[in-house]
C-alpha cells in the first residue's frame, strides 16, 4: 500500500487531504473543548470539511461551469462540472446554518440559567442539584417513616 | 413544473387522490406546521395539529393496506421520474412503520393537552404544537423516502425540532438545556457522518436512488468506497438509533424534555432510525454484502448483547422513573440489533414486530410517567411512593406497559420476544436463546422496582396527589390496552412484520 504513496497520489488527492484533516481538525475541536460556543465552532469546521468534499468531487477535469450560454445555443460537446453534489450541499448548507443558529440560541440559554458556557462548570453545578436532590429527598423519606 | 416540460407528451398524471397517498402522508403535517403558527390562536392550535395528525393516521392506515401482501408503490415526485427524481416507495415495511409513528403520534398528541399545561407555559404551545408537527414530518419522510440524500434531509428536519422540544423541558428543570445542547451535538455529528456516507455511495456510483443505489454496490462490493461509505452510514445512524455505545445523549433528553415529548421521541426516533438502519444495511447495500464484510459477528450481535445486559442493570440502579425507562430503552434496542444479527427472515421478523411492540409499549409507560409529573411535579422514585393508592388508574396502566417491557404472555412484548427466541434457536444460538431470557429477568426486576415504590411503599406523609385528569388517562388507556390487544391479536402485526422481513430479503441469495 505504500509503495501507492507516490508524490502524484500525494498531490492528485489533494482535495481528500484538505477535507480529512479539516474534518479532525472540527472533529477534535467538538470533543477537546469546554467552551460550548467553541464546540459550536468545531462542528462547523466538521460540517464545512464534508462540503468541501462534496464540491469538490463535482469537478470534472477541463469542464466549465455548469450554466447554459445566454443563446441557448447548447454544444453537446462541451464538458461542465457535475452540478449535483453543489445542489445537495446548498441544501446542507442550509441545515447547517439551522444548527448552528439553534445550538447558539441554547447556549444564550444555558447562559441565562447557568451563567456559564464552561462546560465543567456546567457539568459542576449539576452535579450539586442531583446531589442535593438525592441527599434531600432522603431526608424528607427519612423522617417519615 | 408541469410547464417547464410541457413540449413532451405526459404520458402519466395521477388524478384520484388515492394515487396522491404518499405525498399526502408527508405533506399533511408538513402543510399544517406553518398553519398552526399562522393562525396564532391559541385555541386553535392543538385541534389542527391533532387534526393534522389524524389524517396522516388515515393516510398511513390506507397505504398499509394496500401494501401488506407484499406489493410496493412507487410515487415520483414532482412527476419527475426516478433515478433522476426523488421518488417516494412504500412497501410493508415502511408503510408498518410509517402507521406507528402516526398512530403514536396521534395518541400522544391527544395527551399533549392536558399534559403540557402542567410542564410549559401557553404562551409557548403554539411554536410546541408547530415543531411537534415539523418532527413528525421529518420521521415520516425519512421512513418513506427511497432517496437517499432526502433521507438526510428529513433526518435533520425531525432532529432539528427535537433538538427545540426537548429544550421546552427548560420550564420545568433547566438541566433539559445542556441535555439538548449535547443531543444537538451528537446528533449533528451522526448526521454528518451519515451525509459523508451517501457523498462517498455518490461518487462510487454516481446515483442516489435507493434502488439504484443497490444495483450498482452489487457490482462493486469490494471497493473500498463503499465499504468506508457503509461504516459512515451505520455509525451515523448509530448514533441517532442509540446503539449502545453511542447512546450517551438518550437518558438526559428523554428524561427532562417535556413528557408528551418523551412518550413521541421513545416511541418513534430511534424505531425510526432503526428502520433506517434496516433498509440501508438489507436494501441498499445487499445482505452478501454484509456477509462479506463480517459486520454482523463484529459489530452488530456483541454490541446487541452488551446493551441488553449494561442497559437494563443500569436501569435496575436508576431511581427516577423516567431515567430507568430511558436506560431500558437503550436495552431494547439490543433486542432489535439481536434480531437484524441472527440475519433471517425469522430474525427480522422479531426486529420489525418489537420495533413496533415496544414502540407502543414504551409510549405508554411515558405517558404514565407524564401524569405523575403532572400529579406531583416529579418521577423519582422518593416521591412516587405508595402512589398506586391515591393514582391506581395511572399506577395500573404503568404496570400494564411494564408487564410488556419485561415480555410477559398476554403483553405485546412477550410476542416480540418469542419470536426473538425462535430466530435463536432457527440458528441453533441455544445460549443466545438463554441470555434473552435471563436479560428478561432483570426486566423483571426494574419493572418490579417501580411497582414496589407505586403499591408496597409506605405514602409521603402529607401527599396529596390527585388522579390525573380523564384527558390524559384516556389517550394513555389507548395506548396501554393496545399492548394487550397486540399480545393477542397478533395477526396483524406478524403479518405485517413477516410481509416485511420478507421485502426487506427478497431478491438476494443471502436467506438462510
Amino acid at each position: 500500500m505504500f509503495e501507492e504513496m507516490t508524490v502524484d497520489f500525494i498531490l492528485g488527492h489533494l482535495n481528500y487531504w484538505f477535507f480529512i484533516i479539516l474534518m479532525m481538525t472540527g472533529l477534535y475541536v467538538v470533543i477537546a473543548k469546554g467552551n460550548l460556543v467553541k464546540k459550536i465552532v468545531g462542528l462547523n469546521i466538521f460540517q464545512t470539511s464534508v462540503f468541501m468534499l462534496y464540491i469538490s468531487i463535482g469537478k470534472v477535469e477541463g469542464g466549465t461551469a455548469p450554466i447554459f450560454p445566454m443563446d441557448m445555443k447548447i454544444d453537446p460537446e462541451m464538458l461542465y462540472s457535475n452540478p449535483l453534489p453543489h445542489v445537495l450541499i446548498l441544501t446542507a448548507i442550509v441545515v447547517g446554518i439551522a444548527t448552528t443558529s439553534l445550538g447558539l440560541a441554547l447556549i444564550i440559554r444555558i447562559r441565562e440559567e447557568y451563567h456559564t458556557i464552561e462546560e465543567h462548570e456546567i457539568a459542576e453545578q449539576e452535579t450539586k442539584v442531583s446531589f442535593y436532590e438525592l441527599n434531600g429527598n432522603q431526608l424528607t423519606s427519612g423522617d417519615n417513616s | 413544473m408541469a410547464s417547464a416540460i410541457s413540449s413532451e407528451p405526459v404520458h402519466h398524471i395521477a388524478l384520484t387522490l388515492s394515487d396522491q397517498l404518499p405525498a399526502l402522508q408527508v405533506l399533511i403535517p408538513f402543510v399544517a406546521a406553518p398553519l398552526v403558527v399562522f393562525f396564532g390562536v391559541r385555541s386553535l392550535a392543538w385541534p389542527i395539529a391533532f387534526l393534522a395528525s389524524l389524517g396522516s393516521l388515515a393516510v398511513s392506515v390506507l397505504l398499509l393496506q394496500s401494501v401488506i401482501d407484499g406489493s410496493e408503490i412507487s410515487y415520483h415526485m414532482g412527476g419527475w421520474a426516478p433515478p433522476l427524481g426523488i421518488e417516494y416507495r412504500v412497501d410493508t415495511a415502511n408503510a408498518f412503520v410509517l402507521f406507528l409513528i402516526s398512530a403514536i403520534s396521534s395518541v400522544v398528541l391527544a395527551y399533549a393537552r392536558g399534559s403540557l399545561k402542567a410542564e410549559v407555559p401557553e404562551k409557548s404551545h403554539t411554536l410546541f404544537y408547530a415543531l411537534y408537527l415539523l418532527c413528525l414530518t421529518g420521521l415520516l419522510g425519512v421512513v418513506i423516502t427511497g432517496d437517499a440524500f432526502n433521507v438526510f434531509v428529513f433526518l435533520e428536519i425531525s432532529s432539528l425540532s427535537t433538538y427545540v422540544l426537548v429544550a421546552q423541558g427548560s420550564y420545568r428543570d433547566k438541566r433539559a438545556l445542556t441535555a439538548s445542547y449535547n443531543y444537538l451535538i451528537m446528533g449533528t455529528i451522526g448526521a454528518t457522518f451519515f451525509v459523508i456516507g451517501i457523498g462517498f455511495l455518490y461518487m462510487a456510483t454516481g446515483t442516489l436512488n435507493m434502488a439504484d443505489l443497490a444495483e450498482r454496490i452489487s457490482e462493486q462490493r469490494d471497493s473500498r468506497t463503499i465499504r468506508a461509505a457503509f461504516a459512515f452510514i451505520v455509525v451515523g445512524i448509530g448514533l441517532k438509533a442509540a446503539i449502545y455505545p453511542l447512546h450517551l445523549w438518550l437518558p438526559n433528553a428523554y428524561v427532562y424534555a417535556p413528557s408528551p415529548v418523551s412518550a413521541f421521541l421513545a416511541g418513534t426516533a430511534t424505531k425510526m432510525a432503526i428502520y433506517v438502519l434496516l433498509r440501508f444495511m438489507f436494501t441498499v447495500f445487499q445482505p452478501e454484502f454484509l456477509v462479506e464484510i463480517k459486520i454482523l459477528e463484529a459489530v452488530i450481535i456483541p454490541f446487541a448483547l452488551i446493551a441488553m445486559f449494561a442497559a437494563s442493570i443500569s436501569a435496575f440502579y436508576q431511581r427516577d422513573i423516567k431515567r430507568m425507562l430511558a436506560h431500558s430503552s437503550v436495552a431494547q434496542l439490543g433486542y432489535m440489533l439481536l434480531g437484524i444479527g441472527s440475519f433471517s427472515h425469522t430474525g427480522l421478523t422479531a426486529t420489525i414486530i418489537h420495533l413496533f411492540n415496544h414502540g407502543i409499549s414504551k409510549a405508554a409507560l411515558f405517558m404514565g410517567a407524564g401524569c405523575f409529573v403532572f400529579a406531583i411535579g416529579a418521577t423519582s422514585y422518593d416521591k412516587l411512593k405508595g402512589l398506586g393508592k391515591s393514582m391506581p388508574w395511572t399506577s395500573a396502566a404503568m404496570v400494564i406497559g411494564g408487564m410488556s417491557l419485561i415480555g410477559i404472555p398476554g403483553t405485546a412484548g412477550f410476542v416480540s420476544k418469542w419470536i426473538l427466541v425462535q430466530a435463536a434457536f432457527e440458528n441453533g444460538w441455544w445460549s443466545f436463546a438463554f441470555l434473552i431470557v435471563l436479560s428478561s429477568i432483570i426486566a423483571v426486576a426494574y419493572v418490579w422496582r417501580m411497582i414496589e415504590t407505586l403499591y408496597l411503599s409506605a405514602p409521603i406523609q402529607g401527599m396529596t396527589a390527585k388522579e390525573a385528569p380523564l384527558s390524559m388517562l384516556i389517550p394513555l388507556y389507548l395506548m396501554a390496552f393496545s399492548t394487550i390487544y397486540f399480545g393477542f391479536a397478533t395477526d396483524i402485526t406478524l403479518e405485517a412484520s413477516k410481509a416485511a422481513a420478507t421485502g426487506l430479503l427478497s431478491g438476494s441469495s443471502g436467506l438462510r
